[in-house]
């Protein structure tokens, strides 16, 4: 067995295997081609985004549809904007109500992702569209329902229910395995972080926020609030954004 | 190998020893944290305090698990292999110490930072901004060190082993950068730079390579040096070897789109993932093959040798999950499987039954070499092997069971055409399930127990008959 020179499968691979750098560098390219070709094309084919392709934008021009990203007019607050006025990015309160969905681990057992089967219509509401988390840096689609999926739980229960319901699950749902989150309550927001965290979504390189200074100021308003409100809050405001046709196919 | 016989080498072997040490700790540490979470879904009431609740500590078990024992595990080999294949001390034994400590220091951070909810939001890549930076520079210091050793080996051919080794080097490289690109708020938040569906590819990339690279192309390189060694063969087939070497390194890249089926992903995207990813059983049996067929003609060994035992469940393991990957990608399986725990069922056939088999079996190996001993215990390790493989067998079996009815219960509808179930009712129906689970990896922690009983008293032995004290404290 040690005569290497008579056992090899081409010269090519026994110039590599005697070459650290020649191994190195046909490593380094062979690894990068799968990446390329899936990921890059996805920062510039329109039809990857629900609001850029084209079937879908020719309908929400000619009014045929609802839009899919709000289109906010000079002078709006985000207060002005409604359920069905399309994608907006999140107001302070669920910004900071997001920082404790993620930080609690939540998406460990909850998907942010309705598939377009009849069952999950039926279960959760309309199947989910790419432009729904364009504002989710990073997105919390999630890979395992434990508990139930999210994208839609928006305006689904009362803000009482959600606090009960956060506090000590199984008060409410005797089957679930939950952990308690009364804690949350107890913890007070920091309006200085919450307009930080904004500036940063502003000074995204993809889908910034674009919060004007106005709405910045208006992250005074979560002082005094705990993040039990704003974990509700986050809740709240999750799957109205767009107000979908039936009939209409939203992904391509 | 001949050269290396005919001018001994003085290996830098203490690093190594401490590496193997601390595998061993760490695959007590994380599982026990595995056996916690797991009973926490099936007894909620243990979620005492917020720090130790399920989603706090289960990506702290992510990190132990893969980075603490996987990484201990693929550092203690890897500097191993890559001398005694190459005939040559380390390149740098400094570096290889300050890789010691930095991935430590990187593990107790971890510890620190992951309960008190200090995270990145993205499944295994949850590490705090600081300590992204961190890991890339001891990852580098690794990285550097091994190739450079590569460099100035004695052999004239690069071992398949060190092959498999330099792609996840590179790899890891790639995905751990790009994954972790984000905007700091402060020191213990930022937020990546990409969102919804760019930011979801790239995760998948990294999370499905991070298994296709880290776990999956280090511990071939560990199989392929620790199955000739410990069954006393050569390799099965050479050209076998460089087939699936290449197949894998070009194939799993693409396959991190096959979590994302049915999501808003692009349709093509995961598609293309899916169809790599049946393409991958070629590569993927190519080294199970491989691995299996070395011990052609020393099967009677599995008689006596508990080590050989390990490595070779180790690789029918790794064939069967590598199996059950491909198909739970093709997108009908998928609609079923997806978001159930039959996803969690296929990471532990391949994280317990594989990586960890594998990776025992090194690690015994290496303890006997290193120590230049034999085990405090051998019937030890065949109740280490038993426990292992039992309480693998268990949790799989329960998990499949779990995720194929909670699959069918959320699509289940009765003759008027309503769904039939409610989703607590599918939670419900878990609970055997996850006591069972519970249980399995129970006997599969104690396994780990009795391996770092077994270790420590070998050491013990070994230095005690040397009279030397140039044995890692800790042990």
């Amino acid at each position: 067995m040690s005569n290497h020179d008579k056992i090899y499968s081409t010269k090519f691979q026994d110039r590599i295997e005697r070459s650290t750098v020649l191994m190195f560098v046909v490593v380094a390219i062979v690894l990068v081609f799968g990446g390329i070709v899936e990921i890059v094309p996805l920062f510039y084919l329109d039809r990857t985004m629900t609001h850029l392709s084209p079937d879908v934008k020719g309908k929400v021009d000619s009014k045929e549809i609802s839009p899919i990203v709000w289109q906010r007019q000079p002078g709006q607050s985000l207060d002005d904007w409604k359920p069905g006025d399309g994608v907006r990015p999140y107001k302070p309160l669920e910004l900071a109500g997001r920082d404790v969905y993620i930080r609690e681990g939540c998406y460990l057992c909850h998907s942010q992702m309705i598939r377009p089967f009849r069952d999950e219509k039926d279960r959760y509401g309309h199947y989910s569209v790419s432009s729904e988390s364009m504002y989710d840096h990073p997105f919390q689609w999630g890979s395992k329902r434990t508990g139930p999926d999210l994208a839609r739980v928006g305006g689904k229960y009362s803000e009482e229910w959600h606090r009960r319901h956060l506090k000590y699950p199984r008060e409410v749902v005797p089957e679930s395995v939950m952990p308690n989150y009364f804690f949350l309550e107890d913890q007070k927001l920091d309006a200085a972080k919450v307009k930080k965290t904004m500036e940063v979504m502003n000074a995204m390189p993809f889908y910034p926020a674009r919060y004007t200074e106005a709405d910045i100021a208006s992250a005074a308003e979560v002082n005094g609030k705990s993040e039990l409100d704003a974990l509700v809050a986050y809740l709240q405001s999750l799957g109205n954004h767009i107000k979908f046709t039936e009939g209409v196919n939203y992904r391509d | 190998m001949d050269a290396a016989q005919a001018t001994p080498v003085k290996y830098d072997m203490d690093v190594v020893r401490w590496f193997s040490i601390a595998a061993v700790i760490y695959l007590v540490v994380g599982t026990l944290i595995g056996v916690w979470i797991a009973a926490e879904l099936a007894w909620p009431s243990l979620n005492f305090i917020p720090e130790i609740a399920f989603g706090r500590l289960r990506p702290l078990h992510t990190n132990a698990v893969i980075f603490a024992f996987g990484g201990c595990t693929l550092m203690a080999t890897g500097h191993y292999i890559v001398q005694r294949t190459g005939a040559t001390r380390l390149w740098s034994n400094n570096l290889a110490w300050f890789t010691f400590w930095g991935w430590n220091l990187i593990i107790v951070l971890a510890v620190v930072t992951l309960p008190l909810g200090i995270t990145q939001g993205k499944e295994y890549a949850e590490l705090a901004w600081p300590i992204d930076i961190l890991i890339a520079v001891v990852w580098l210091a690794f990285g550097l060190n091994y190739i450079m050793t590569i460099a100035i080996r004695k052999t004239s051919h690069i071992y398949v082993s060190n092959w498999f080794f330099m792609g996840m080097i590179v790899m890891i490289t790639y995905l751990h950068v790009v994954n972790s690109l984000a905007i700091p708020v402060s020191l213990t938040k930022s937020y990546s730079i990409f969102s919804g569906v760019q930011d979801a590819m790239i995760q998948w990339w990294w999370g499905h390579n991070a298994v296709g690279f880290y776990l999956t192309a280090g511990f071939l390189g560990i199989m392929y040096y620790f199955v000739p060694k410990q069954a006393n063969r050569p390799v099965f087939s050479y050209r076998l070897s460089v087939l699936h070497f290449w197949g894998l390194m070009f194939g799993y890249v693409w396959l991190g789109a096959h979590h994302l089926q049915y999501t808003a992903l692009p349709d093509w995207t995961g598609s293309l993932g899916a169809a790599v990813s049946l393409a991958m059983i070629i590569p993927s049996w190519g080294g199970a093959i491989n691995g299996m067929m070395t011990l052609s003609g020393a099967w009677d060994r599995l008689r006596t040798d508990y080590i050989l035992r390990f490595l070779v469940v180790a690789l029918a393991f790794y064939a069967m999950s590598t199996f059950e990957g491909p198909v739970m990608s093709i997108k009908t399986v998928n609609a079923l499987s997806h978001y159930t725990d039959w996803t969690i069922g296929h990471v532990h056939s391949g994280a317990l039954g594989w990586v960890a088999m594998v990776s025992i079996g090194a690690i015994y190996h290496l303890v006997k070499k290193l120590w230049n001993t034999e085990m405090y215990s051998d019937n030890l390790v065949n109740v280490h092997f038993w426990l292992t493989t039992i309480g693998t067998v268990v949790y799989i079996v329960a998990m499949w069971v779990s995720g194929i009815m909670q699959g069918l219960m959320w699509r289940d509808y009765d003759e008027y055409g309503a769904l039939s179930y409610t989703f607590v009712e599918s939670v419900l129906a878990m609970h055997p399930y996850y006591a069972m689970r519970a249980i399995g990896g129970m006997i599969f922690n104690l396994g780990a127990w009795i391996m770092l009983y077994n270790v420590v008293m070998t050491v013990r032995r070994a230095s005690a008959a040397r009279g030397t004290h140039a044995v890692p404290a800790q042990a």
